[in-house]
Order: structure tokens, then sequence, then C-alpha cells
């Protein structure tokens, strides 16, 4: 279903936006021929191992590779000592240390030493005959452990920024940010109902399901190719020219198709190793991680600690909210707590509120961004505090959020006034949705939350070419994470008025397209889609002028419509684009036009969803039984894949609520670092996942398009929290809410006896 | 940790032999030496560091490991490489032993089912194992061989803890031996996992009950999995139930028996006190469909 | 180590390979003929992307040592194709939109032959349960399942 605002309806109508035709990648990748970073096998290719550390927290007292250096097969063996030591204010200093400990190792898992050997069995042989002597420290597995008095410190440099008074000592705790407005204490004076709860998350993997993977070829005189698997394969350039001390140019990266990211494929962790041992060696050499390495040394999402406080009046205006969120960064230092702070009351008109976010170093992997990251654990506190205050104030819950909706002009929270935005129309879809008023049975609970993801713009390039008879070629610097490559194909065909299936869109590397920032942010259809309109309508200006040439007469006097030059007075009969190909040589040359661009003003993306639900009161198994999300996309370029990134977005979620999380023991080793006890949701347990596209135009962009990749994974958590209460009368503030805690719950009597139970 | 390619640097072997002789011999040949039938939890031990035997003797070859039947005085055979499947396909083996072809139904995707055998579960000896507690209440016993000769062993004394077993150097199994169920009774097996597919069982129980005309038990079996380093039988649950009707007072006094039974662990896949409460849930309700089952077997079938 | 020579029918050709006696399936499918259709997503059984059909029956490459596959007849995602007509479940994966990243497609769409296979007919929930043993992580698997039934109903009526 897709509702889609008057005024968009009026515009002109569009011929190919909107259509769902079949993706350009789509055959390779049903018939095994896509080619993977993993697939690749060079002529004289080495097999690589990576070393890592056993212990969370251990410094290194020595290294010692001598005996593996010997040993049949090997080629080339690496340290941090083969790395250069970066400052400190060095862009790459985290990622340089992360990918190889120098002085110490900060989590299980992190690397130590990589071997490139002929054969993998050589290459790991040699890896284990590496020694190493650890002095083992104590750790922290926590946000709460972490910021406790005492506590062991990860790094003896780091310093709490933006605190009041200014800290002196090293602690775990890289900045706070506060946002505050209004006056809370008169806020809450103000409120009828005040409700307090504390909420607990544990980090989550994206849980793509291709590993990472590299292929690097150095040469002896500094320079390389590399194929691997990743959102950004200029990212990839710049980290790891970073990390080796070389110029970005001196790397060519070579985008492979990927096996899903999520955000966890924004940064790099086998490039420079791979690159490095290959520059050793003067040999290809291929890395590959297997799944465990994958959860142990890859970038979950935060675990964390966040309480809310909000306050509300009797007829359900909210009148002041107070937040204190704590993330995990993992060793080292993120941006986490800050997007949380940005996020957590960003639907709603609150006048008065005070956000305060921590973010905190801990003993686990270095946190990367998943879909939407922060959000939803920020979502999980706001939204199921909402559902409360609806149930005690006798409020419909989604009529609660629609009267405190932040709409065109309320204020974000961190100042700027929202630009148009979506936020009430997700909410009334829901409600008008037949899933909404559909009867439920016993132990049955329904549930509704709202989410919001801010999106992002950035830099962005693409080229289009035309073929000698007129079909055209786009290439743009985004890897094709989703089904981007016929999002382009369909940007381009609208803007040339030529069929999709004239259209080859691909992905280029980074030596054959402008500088393009990694898919992140929800960021790749907005901006790079614009980036390929831009260069498109460039063309078109080429094409008028060389249809004006082909005539005689002005440029002026030609317009473009269904790819076609059309003279406006109606002496000459219109000129086809295969035609104007067809004498390009004689008007001035091949037909090719390329655009650059950093775009600002991504709209924001809000969704809302409702979500049906069982609960066996014996046992605290939930069963999900359906489920509806509505989402605002400003446009849907591919409809099918506007579906595809909602409906993912909601299973995602649905696994982090109900059976996701990362188990340590007590010496900080990661217990579930497998498919089989990393319990990601499989296709029986899941109903399908209905879809409302709401059309809410941004009007910054050319087609209207916002980002709509990540803000479905924002609301599942709180919506199958708050369809637990119902069901079963028992709230649950941590997560996952797997059978244990849901039963412990039911058991407990944390349920106020008020769901919808048989009894 | 972490492996990737190489496993191992010394000289591993495969062998397929074809006759249940020729495993004996290449056994008893090779010191170090492993059997193996689907290997599905096995392979996974090894990619992650577990040591490789010397010898990897692969039992698939060797018809009779493979076959499924009953003979004239109604004996199963379940052969010991047989995998799960095609327990599941057989519907002589289904309409005696529903509890037990549903717990072979529950290991695993279909892909795993294709591949694992009720012999390697039995012998994996893992506490969760789905079909060893369907296999103890229908009182199955366990051929081995070796050069030694060969034994019959009660599957309920094969499993002796965590990851070890009665097996005696160079014994394999061969295969399963059930007697075809009495009249009038019933088993089923019922498991706990929090995904509805692909999870160990965090809780299994079975039971397998007989019932006279009136709807009495006769004979009640119940052994739980997941909750005891090796499956536990309910004594008490079986005392209360025999002689009685199943009804509400019945069942309430399996579930708490059930509860009592267990000797769980905390670990990633659930907690004591879940196990301890959910073994009593699906112990009554292993009992109730048990029960029913035997009620509409009028005698002498299966 | 002495290396196993192995005799097979792959997609319909007889081919011979070289492995290590505790080598995968899958590595051997893919390092010794190349044949990269089948992916590694976990190399414990747990995620289905390395699907094949051993004679006959689903299995994962992942969990099967490559001697084994002596004189077995083998289906990988490279066989699904005859010539350039792609199988019925291939075009409804596209038309569909059943895939976004692409690299559980392989292994979904071997274990959804297998499941037509063996049920013509399927409920959602058969699909469902049928597919089980296949992690997909972009997709929710809603186009997925549609996508089989649509292709499930395309072969009965071809049928």
């Amino acid at each position: 279903m897709t509702i889609t605002e008057d005024a968009a309806k009026a515009e002109k109508a569009l011929k190919y936006i909107g259509t769902r035709p079949v993706r350009p990648d789509g055959v390779d990748k049903v018939t095994g021929k896509a080619r993977f970073a993993a697939d690749l096998r060079l002529p004289g290719m080495l097999a690589g191992f990576v070393l890592r550390s056993p212990h969370a927290h251990a410094r290194i007292v020595s290294v010692d590779t001598s005996a593996a250096t010997g040993m049949p097969g090997v080629k080339a063996v690496i340290t941090a000592a083969d790395f250069p030591e970066l400052d400190p204010g060095d862009p790459n200093h985290r990622n340089s240390n992360n990918l190889m400990a120098r002085d110490k190792v900060l989590y299980e898992g992190h690397v130590v030493a990589a071997v490139a050997a002929s054969t993998g069995r050589e290459a790991k042989a040699a890896a284990e005959a590496i020694a190493i002597e650890y002095e083992v420290l104590p750790h922290v597995l926590t946000v709460d452990e972490a910021m406790a008095e005492g506590a062991p410190v990860l790094h003896a440099d780091l310093i709490t920024q933006n605190v009041e008074p200014e800290a002196t000592e090293a602690s775990n705790v890289s900045k706070r940010t506060l946002l505050e407005r209004g006056d809370l204490e008169a806020g809450f004076a103000e409120a009828d109902v005040v409700i307090e709860r504390d909420f607990y998350t544990k980090p989550v993997h994206q849980g793509y399901i291709e590993p990472h993977a590299v292929v690097a070829d150095s040469s002896p005189d500094e320079k390389s190719v590399v194929w691997c698997s990743s959102q950004g394969h200029f990212r990839v350039r710049s980290q790891t020219a970073g990390m080796l001390g070389w110029e970005p140019s001196q790397i060519k990266v070579l985008p492979a198709e990927i096996g899903g990211g999520f955000g966890g494929k924004t940064t790099i962790y086998l490039e420079p190793l791979a690159v490095k041992l290959s520059h050793m060696a003067n040999r290809p050499v291929k890395l590959v991680m297997g799944r465990d390495e994958v959860f142990r040394a890859t970038g979950p999402t935060p675990g964390t600690h966040i309480r809310v406080k909000l306050g509300a009046r009797k007829d359900g205006t909210l009148v002041a909210g107070k937040a204190w969120l704590a993330y995990e960064n993992g060793a080292f230092p993120g941006p986490w707590g800050m997007l949380g702070s940005w996020t957590i009351f960003a639907p709603y008109k609150i006048p008065n509120f005070l956000i305060e976010g921590y973010d905190v170093c801990v003993n686990k992997p270095v946190n990367i961004a998943y879909r939407a990251p922060s959000a939803p654990m920020a979502a999980f506190a706001t939204e199921t505090i909402l559902d409360e205050i609806a149930v005690e104030l006798g409020i419909d819950p989604l009529d609660l959020r629609l009267q405190n909706a932040a709409e065109e002009g309320d204020l974000t929270v961190q100042g700027p006034p929202y630009p148009r935005i979506g936020c009430k129309e997700t909410l009334e879809a829901i409600r008008n949705h037949p899933h909404y008023s559909a009867p439920l049975g016993p132990n049955q609970g329904r549930g509704v939350a709202t989410g919001y993801w801010f999106n992002i713009g950035e830099a962005s390039s693409a080229t289009v070419h035309i073929t000698e008879n007129g079909d055209a070629i786009v290439n743009t610097g985004s890897p094709d994470i989703g089904g981007s490559r016929a999002s382009m194909a369909l940007f381009a065909a609208e803007e040339l008025g030529i069929h999709p299936d004239r259209i080859q869109s691909g992905v280029a590397d980074t030596e054959s397209v402008g500088f393009t920032d990694t898919s992140e942010g929800s960021r790749t259809t907005y901006a790079t889609g614009w980036a390929v309109v831009e260069a498109c309508r460039g063309l078109v200006t080429e094409l008028r002028g060389r249809a004006a040439k082909m005539w005689g007469v002005e440029a002026d006097e030609v317009e473009w419509a269904d790819g076609e030059a059309r003279h406006t007075k109606g002496d000459h009969e219109p000129l086809p684009l295969a035609q104007i190909a067809a004498e390009a040589k004689q008007t001035g040359g091949p037909l090719s036009s390329s655009a650059s661009l950093n775009a600002q003003g991504a709209g924001p993306a809000f969704c809302t969803q409702v979500c049906d639900l069982e609960v066996d009161p014996e046992t605290g198994l939930v069963t999900i039984l359906r489920f509806t999300t509505a989402q605002d996309a400003g446009r849907a370029i591919h409809p099918s894949y506007v579906e595809g990134q909602m409906q993912g977005g909601v299973a995602q979620g649905i696994g982090w609520a109900l059976n996701e999380e990362y188990i340590h023991d007590s010496k900080g080793v990661m217990e579930n670092a497998s498919f089989l006890d990393y319990r990601m949701p499989v296709a029986s347990d899941l109903p399908m996942i209905d879809t409302v596209i709401v059309e809410v135009p941004n009007p910054i962009h050319p087609y209207g398009v916002r980002g709509v990749g990540e803000v479905g994974i924002v609301p599942p958590i709180p919506a199958i929290a708050n369809a637990i209460h119902q069901a079963v009368g028992c709230r649950l503030n941590e997560l996952p809410m797997s059978p244990p805690r849901v039963l412990a719950a039911i058991t407990n009597g944390n349920g106020n006896g008020s769901g919808n139970g048989s009894g | 940790m972490m492996p990737r390619h190489g496993r191992k640097n010394h000289l591993v072997n495969y062998v397929a032999p074809t006759s249940v002789e020729e495993a004996v011999e290449l056994l008893s040949s090779a010191a170090d030496s492993r059997v193996l039938a689907g290997a599905t939890d096995w392979i996974p031990q090894l990619r992650a560091g577990r040591p490789e035997p010397e010898l990897l003797v692969d039992l698939k070859r060797i018809p009779r490991l493979l076959e499924i039947g009953r003979d004239g005085d109604g004996t199963w055979t379940i052969g010991a490489a047989a995998p799960a499947a095609a327990v599941v396909a057989n519907e002589g083996l289904r309409a005696a032993f529903p509890g037990l072809t549903e717990a072979s139904s529950l290991i695993g995707s279909d892909q795993i089912q294709n591949r694992a055998s009720l012999g390697g579960n039995l012998c994996n000896a893992s506490p969760a194992a789905d079909t060893v507690p369907s296999m103890i209440v229908n009182e199955g016993r366990a051929v081995f061989t070796s050069s030694g000769g060969t034994r019959v062993v009660p599957v309920a004394e094969v499993v002796t803890g965590p990851g070890s077993t009665s097996l005696q150097p160079g014994e394999f199994l061969v295969e399963l031996l059930f007697d075809s169920p009495p009249a009038r009774t019933g088993d089923a097996y019922l498991r706990f996992i929090p995904r509805t597919e692909m999870d160990i069982a965090v809780v299994g129980a079975a039971a397998r009950i007989s019932v006279d005309e009136n709807g009495v038990c006769t004979a009640a079996t119940i052994a739980l999995g997941a909750v005891a380093p090796t499956v536990v039988r309910v004594p008490a649950a079986e005392e209360a139930l025999v002689g009685s009707p199943i009804n509400d007072d019945t069942l309430a006094s399996v579930e708490s028996a059930a509860s009592e039974a267990c000797n769980p662990i905390d670990d990633k896949r659930g907690t004591i006190a879940f196990r301890r409460q959910v073994a009593g849930v699906l112990a009554k309700r292993a009992v109730l469909l048990a029960a029913q089952r035997a009620q509409q077997r009028d005698g002498g079938q299966a | 180590m002495s290396r196993i020579q192995v005799t097979c029918t792959i997609n319909g050709d007889e081919t011979e390979f070289l492995c290590d006696p505790d080598q995968s399936l899958l590595d051997a499918l893919r390092d010794e003929l190349l044949l990269t259709g089948a992916k590694e997503g976990c190399g414990t059984g747990d995620c289905g992307a390395c699907s094949i059909i051993f004679d006959g029956k689903l299995n994962c490459s992942c969990l099967i040592f490559a001697p084994e596959a002596e004189g077995r007849t083998i289906t990988t995602v490279e066989g699904l194709a005859i010539g350039s007509e792609l199988h019925p479940l291939q075009q409804c994966f596209l038309e569909g939109a059943a895939l976004q990243c692409g690299v559980c497609t392989p292994g979904f769409l071997i274990a959804a032959k297998a499941l037509l296979d063996e049920n013509p007919d399927p409920t959602e929930t058969e699909v469902r349960y049928g597919l089980a043993g296949n992690l997909c992580r972009c997709t929710g698997y809603d186009k997925i399942v549609s996508s089989v039934l649509e292709a499930a109903s395309q072969l009965r009526e071809s049928a």
C-alpha cells in the first residue's frame, strides 16, 4: 500500500520512478555468478590467517614471530611493528590500534598478528607458532561497570569531554552530550502523571550473512589493488592508506558485491593487513573471516543503560522529559551516546527537556553503526513509557503520540526546526489500517511505537555515458547494498526519458568515478540518486545543444522529452537519443556527463508500527502474529526495494527484541559467537510484514526522496514490549525479551494482571 | 582459536568401508580413529579447533547402517547412520513411535535432518540431544560392535555424561532396536527453543503412556533432556500416573515432579529456574499428548 | 598430506577433483572447482548459504567432507538454469525482489528447489519451515516466501 500526499500527486506524472523493474544485477545474483570478495581467486594468491587475542584486556609483554617466519609455505608475518605508530590526533589512530593491537589488547578477538602462506593450513599453523606473552588485566564489560568508581581504565589518556567541572583524570567515559531546553522542574510540576524507568540492552550484531573478506594485490612500489566487501570503497581507500602511512592514490579499491552490511561494513578490518602482507610477499593475499571472528571482532551495536522520565498532563500533553543515556562504545571511543541523545525524544514536542548522553569504553569489540545506530535503544525507553502513560491516562496510544507528534517548524532537540516531515502521517496510516482494529484472542497483545532517524546527505558522484547506439551507462561510487543499481537506473530513465532496460547501471571503482562517501545514514538513494539526476540533467543540456547544432537552431529552442529532442517551434521532426548518439562524433564528440555534489538537507524519516503477538504464559515464548509498518519514504523510487528495507528493518528489530544478544563469560570471552546461539530470526519465526509506504515529499530533493534504509528498525522493540504488556500485563525493561525473561516477569508478578490473559 | 582453512598438520585420512566387518577392521587397526555418520555436530567442533583423529571412518556407505525396517516379531531396526529425514519419512515408524519421529523432525533444519542420524545424536552424547529422551521412553536398545564382538545395551545406559559414552575403544554403533509398542500406548516429545527452528533444546520432554479401556494409565515413562548432564527419568511422575486417569490433578503432579527431577545449569541457552519451570510444563503437555495418542489406539495395532 | 581424488557428477557433468581428506565439500567446490555460487556464511550448518542438493537431498556443503562426494550427484546454484533459461524460482526471485544483497540467494534457491521437488504445493507455513535452515538478514523473508509460492504455482501450472 502507498499513501501519497496530494501535492505530490499533482506534480507531473512520472513514467519510470515508482515502477518495479528487475534489478540490473539480479540475474548474476540468482545464478551464482555475482562475485563477492571471498569468491575472487588471483594467480599466485596466498591465504592469510589472523591471530587474535584470547583475553578481554591484557598488556602485550612480548611478541616473538621467529618460529612462524621459517615455517613451510610462510611468505609474510606482520604485527603492529610493521605499521607506523600514528599520532593520537591522527584520524586513523583509533582504527590502526583496533586493527592491530600495539601495547594492549582491549577485547577478546583483538588482532595481534597476521600471516600469509601458500595454504590456509600453513598460515594457521604459523600463526599459532607466534609466541605472545600477555599480562592479563582486569576488564569491564558494561557501562555500569566501566563508569563505576575505581573501574579498570582502558585508555590511560582518555579524558571525558564536555563535563563540568572539567575532567582531569582518565576514565572510560570519552564524552558527555548535553541537550536541554525550557525549565525541567517547572515542566514536571505541570505534569499530572510522571513515569521514570531504567532500561537495559545488550550489544547485538548486524548479522550480515557474508563475513568480511578482502583480496589485496600489492606491488613492490607501494601500490595496491584491493577487492573487498564494504559499504564504501572510498573510505576503505582512505582508512587503509591512513593505517599504512600511504597516500590514498596508492590504493585502488574495487567494490566486490557486498553480502549485507547494515552499518557493519562502514569501516575496515582486514584491508591494511592484506595490503601489507601482499606487499611483503609480493603476491596477492586473501583474508576471509570466519563467522566467529565476525562476532568477536567486528562491530556490534552498543549495549546500553538508559533512564527516562516523562511527564504529561491529564489530557495527554507531554510537558517534560529527562533522559540519561550511557552507551557502550567498545574498546575505542565513538559517537553512540551522542546519537542516542539526538534521537530519544525526536518524534515529539516536549517543551522542557534535559538529555544527558555518555559514551563509554568497555572491553568488547569496537561498536560500529547498525541501522539507525543508537535510536532503537533510545526508542525502547521513550516509547515504552509513552505506552505506560497512555494506559494510565486511558488514552489510545496512537492518539497520545499524534497529540504530541512533531511537525514542520517544531524545534529539533539540537535546535534547528524540522522541515516538512511525515511523523503524523505515519501515525495516521497505522490508525487507519485495518490491522489496528482487528480482534485479538487470549494471551494476545497489540503494541504500537514510532521511530525517528535523521538521515544524512554527504558527498556523491555519478557519471552517465551514452553508447554509440543511444543507450545509457550510469556509474556511481556507491556500492549496491540492496538494490541501488535499480534506483539509479530509474532516476536516469526518468531524466533521460528512456526505458530502464536501456540503462546499464553499475558501481565504479575508486579510480573510475568521483569521490563518494560511504553508504550509511540512508543516504544512497537520496544523495547518490541526486548526483545521477544532476549528471543526467547536464547530459540533457548537452543533448539539447547537439540537437540544436544538427538543426542549426539555438539551444533554447530545443526541449527534451520522452528520450528525444523536440523543437519548440515545431520546425523539425524530433531527434531521438539514438540518432543524436549516432552523430555525436560530428556534433562535438562522445556524450557523457558527470556530477559530484555534497547533498545537504536529508529529510528526516519517521515510521510507525503495530505488532500483534501471543505469549505462552507457561513458557514465556512470544510468537509474532502480525506486523504492519508505515514509513515516510518521501518518494518511493523502486517500491519493491523500499518495502524490502522496511521489512528487513522490522525483522532485525524483532530479532533484537526477542532473542539476540552478546553473551560473555566472566573472563570477557564471548560465549555465543555462532549463528546457532546468536539467534537471528529464521523464516518460520516471522509472519508476513505488511508495509504502508507514506510519501510526504522531502522538499529539498528533486524527486522528494527521503532515505528509507534505517528507521524501520527503531519501533519494533518498544512495539513488542508494549504488546507483551497488553498480552500478559508485564512491563519488560531489559533486552532481549527472551522466554526466560518473559517467564520470570510473569512468574514474579511483574505483571499487573491487566493483560489479555485468558483468566 | 578461530581456525579458518587449515585444521591440522598431521596426516588425517578418510575411508568409507562398505561393510560392518571392514569398518571393524579399520577401527581396530588405527589407534586414533573416529567414525562418521552425519557429523553435523562433530564437524563444527572440528572447525572450532577440536583435535582431528588420524583416520575418519565414514559409515554411510555400509548398507546395513542406513536401513530402517521391522522384522517378523515386531522389532524395529534403525541403522545407526540413517538420517533423521529417513526416520521421519518412514510411515510405519511414524505410526508406531510418533514422539520419536517428531523428535527426529526437530533436529536442526531440513539440511541437517538429511545428514544427522539418530545414532550420531546418541553417541555425540549431548545432554540436549532431541531423540535420546524419546529413545529411552521407547526402551530402545543400542547394538555396538567391535573386533571384540557385538553387544546390546539399553539406550539409557549409553550416555554417561556430557560428551562421554560407555562405548569402548574400537567400538561403534550399528543400529538401534525398538520393540513395537504395546496396545493402547502412545509416545510424545516436546522441546522448548526460543525460535521455531534451528536451536538446541533448552528443555526436552518425552513421555510414553499406556492406558486401559477406561482411560486409566497403566504404564508411564517420562524422560527429560537438557536439564541435567544426562537424560533424567521422572519416577515420581510415573508413579503418580500409573493407576490414575490423566486429569488436571495427575498432570499437576507430573509437572511438579518433573521440575523437581531436574538438575539443570545456567548457560547461554537458559537459566536454572527457567529450565525447571519449563521442564514441568513440557512434561505435563507431553504426557497429555501421549495419553491422547494411547487412547486413540484400540490395541493390537502399530 | 596426501590428497584424495574424487569423481562425482556436478550439475550434470562428470567432474574430478583433488581434495584434502578433511576439507569441506564447500571448500572443494569453491577452491578446487571455482564453483563459487555456494557461499560460506558460518561454516557450521547454521545459515544454509552453502546449500546444495547432494544425491537428491538438501544439504549444507560445509558439513560434508569433500571425499564423501565420490560417486555422488550434486546440484549447485550454477546448475539451476538450463543454458540461458532461468529456473522459475530464479525468475520469480528476480521479479519478486526476493533478494537485497544476494549472498544468501543461492542457498535459498537450492533449498526452495529441494522443498518444491518434495512438496509442489506448499502452504506459506510449509515454505517458512522448509526454508528455516537458511538465514536471510536483508529481506525479513517476506518477498522470498512470496516468490517461492509464486514459483510453486507456476511450476504446477506447467507440470
